[in-house]
């Protein structure tokens, strides 16, 4: 899977303001890696704010486990999961504002179905989980990650051992992704009915209020005033129109 | 005639003894007690199903979803924009402060920062948000333990502060008032006067509370020693905010984690905390953390920079491709939005890390053991909104 170039592209200004690297996160990731050996598979720091890690899937209660004895993350804050499969049922935004939008930058309506691309710290099946602790002594947070043992039947330890408020959290992420936790004391359903079929936040469940009544789109698709710089879209945009108008 | 009545009486006293005594056998019997729900210790529709020994409950399960939105599920359909008014309807007794962390993380993941107007409004609107919130606890608290008059001057003085908010934004409870790169306008003229006064008031507000309740020997013997959480068992179920600074851990996002997101670094606030961590600490905590907002508004009304109040965004606002999870001390304790973006108008996954839900998991854990009025008692002193568990 191709690792997606996080903090290059989206925080470039904060890189270049603060050129010191970021010397607390890289010693934690510098221990962690010492801790786990080769099941932490990769990280991401955005310096100064945030670090993310993934490790495998055998070690994703021992990274947890780590995080909390040796190096300080007491606090849990939250645990779920991410679908990385592009929904087949598109972006259920297809009315005539995404017309204007797609030909303002040159795409045909009809896409080709999108790649799976897995996000920060790369990942191989479609489905991960991810947690995140903080140490409040020292006022870092950390982001883990985990990759699922198969599509198929998703399955992850569970961290209800190391942090008891895991619990919910683990609940939550069986209902809605179908992910099991061995070793969870009672996978039972928290929000839906117990005998709803389904999980709801995969991508291929589908949201039938936009099935049953599609999605109007802005209704009043204005031409894009022209910009102050006369760059690429905004000449684009005003030239789609024009088209669109005579056609 | 009357010695055979006295027989026929003494004979059914007899039986009724017995009867007692069987009673007394088969005490241990346990009872299912079903608490909402609707119930006047929640904010909407907890339901909590408790299982019973005499007055003591053995096991107590929370039965939560009838207030599921599939907020999740449905900003992945929306863009930015349509997003901060579903995210305003999350907890809706400080509703700014649910709109804000998000915007936040969208920002982040753009490159773009709030002009320093932008911030320090968005600041005052988030601290007036918490006193609004925070001041109807401090009402409720009384409701719950049976001192009925705080909740009534709760709900008048809070009045005050919804309708400063309004004045700005328009709306009492569901500003949706806040933009990516800044906010929809600004204050409006004389606001500023206004907003010190009110805040005055407020100030006398959590004076009047302190007066009602806290020497209150009803009040104290209610709250005190009940529902303790030491604080390691607070760290693990995630608790926030005030549930966790009652349990002695000095931990605030505005003050640790502000990243210079928000304008906290230019004003002076102390962090409260409590070294008992029972419903008295939570009550207390807050208390403080109500004078403390009311000071941080003052000094931001104080300050307030001139400029714009909007960066430059383009019209059409599509994030880059991306993840950011940033997280904000609201209210109700820590609330934090993680944005997966894949450059398109709406996002590809947004994880609500709310509040409440983290909050209200350790109710099981908390429960077992109590008496059953304690229950009220400590579900109130936990303070969680059901908007914010259910999302």
């Amino acid at each position: 899977m191709e690792k997606v170039p996080h903090v290059s592209t989206t925080d470039t200004p904060e890189e270049t303001v603060e050129v010191e690297p970021d010397e607390l996160r890289e010693g934690l990731v510098a221990q962690l890696g010492e801790l786990l050996g080769d099941s932490l598979l990769d990280h991401a720091i955005l310096p100064g704010v945030d670090l993310t890690v993934r490790v495998a899937n055998e070690a994703w209660a021992q990274a947890a486990e780590e995080l909390r004895y040796v190096l300080g993350a007491r606090y849990f804050c939250f645990l779920s999961a991410l679908d990385w499969m592009p929904s087949p049922y598109g972006r259920y935004l297809d009315a005539e504002v995404d017309k204007v939008l797609a030909a303002e930058a040159g795409e045909s309506v009809d896409k080709e179905p999108e790649p799976m691309v897995s996000g920060v710290c790369g990942g191989d099946t479609r489905l991960q989980v991810f947690a995140r602790f903080s140490n409040v002594k020292s006022h870092w947070g950390i982001t883990v990650k985990a990759d699922v043992t198969s599509d198929d039947d998703p399955r992850i330890g569970t961290l209800t051992k190391v942090f008891a408020g895991a619990d919910w959290h683990e609940r939550e992420a069986w209902e809605m992704f179908g992910i099991t936790f061995d070793g969870h004391p009672g996978l039972r359903h928290l929000y839906l009915p117990s005998d709803f079929e389904g999980h709801p936040l995969r991508k291929d469940f589908p949201l039938l209020a936009r099935i049953v009544k599609p999605w109007p789109g802005i209704v009043d698709v204005e031409p894009m005033p022209v910009v102050e710089s006369a760059d690429g879209p905004a000449a684009d945009a005003a030239a789609a129109t024009d088209e669109g108008d005579a056609s | 005639m009357t010695a055979v009545t006295d027989r026929q009486k003494l004979a059914y006293i007899a039986q009724q003894a017995a009867d007692a005594r069987v009673n007394v056998e088969l005490e241990t019997e346990g009872m299912t007690l079903n608490l909402g729900p609707q119930h006047p210790a929640t904010h909407g529709t907890l339901r909590i199903v408790a299982r019973l020994d005499g007055e003591q409950v053995i096991s107590a399960d929370p039965i939560m979803g009838y207030m599921h939105r599939g907020y999740e599920k449905l900003s992945e359909v929306r863009n930015y924009a349509q997003i901060t008014t579903l995210v305003n309807r999350i907890d809706w007794l400080g509703s700014f402060a649910n709109e804000v962390p998000f915007i936040l993380a969208a920002e982040r993941l753009m490159g773009v920062e709030a002009p320093p107007r932008a911030k320090w409004i968005r600041t005052i609107l988030f601290e007036m948000a918490r006193i609004a919130n925070i001041g109807l606890f401090l009402g409720e608290m009384g409701l719950q333990v049976g001192a009925v008059s705080p909740t009534f001057y709760a709900f008048r003085d809070r009045e005050f502060v919804l309708n400063q908010i309004e004045a700005v934004t328009g709306g009492r409870f569901h500003p949706n008032f806040d933009r990516i790169g800044g906010l929809k306008d600004d204050l409006p003229k004389g606001w500023i006067a206004d907003t010190k006064a009110v805040m005055v008031r407020m100030a006398e507000f959590c004076d009047l509370m302190e007066d009602l309740l806290l020497g209150s020997e009803i009040f104290e013997a209610r709250c005190r020693g009940i529902g303790v959480i030491p604080p390691d068992v607070a760290l693990q179920y995630g608790l926030s905010g005030a549930n966790l600074r009652a349990s002695g851990i000095d931990w605030d996002l505005r003050r640790d984690a502000n990243h210079g997101l928000l304008a906290y670094d230019d004003v002076e606030f102390k962090v409260y905390t409590h070294p008992d961590g029972d419903s008295f600490a939570r009550f207390w905590v807050r208390l403080q953390e109500v004078r403390e907002a009311i000071k941080i508004v003052e000094q931001l009304c104080d300050g307030l920079p001139s400029g714009s109040i909007q960066a430059k965004v383009p019209r059409i606002i599509k994030v880059p491709a991306g993840e950011a999870f940033v997280s904000t001390e609201n209210p109700l304790g820590e609330m934090g939005y993680y944005i997966v973006s894949k450059g398109d108008l709406n996002p590809f996954r947004v994880k609500i890390r709310s509040a409440s839900f983290n909050n209200v998991s350790i109710v099981p854990w908390l429960l077992r053991g109590v008496y059953v009025p304690d229950i009220i008692t400590i579900l109130g002193s936990l303070y969680f909104i059901l908007g914010d568990i259910d999302r």
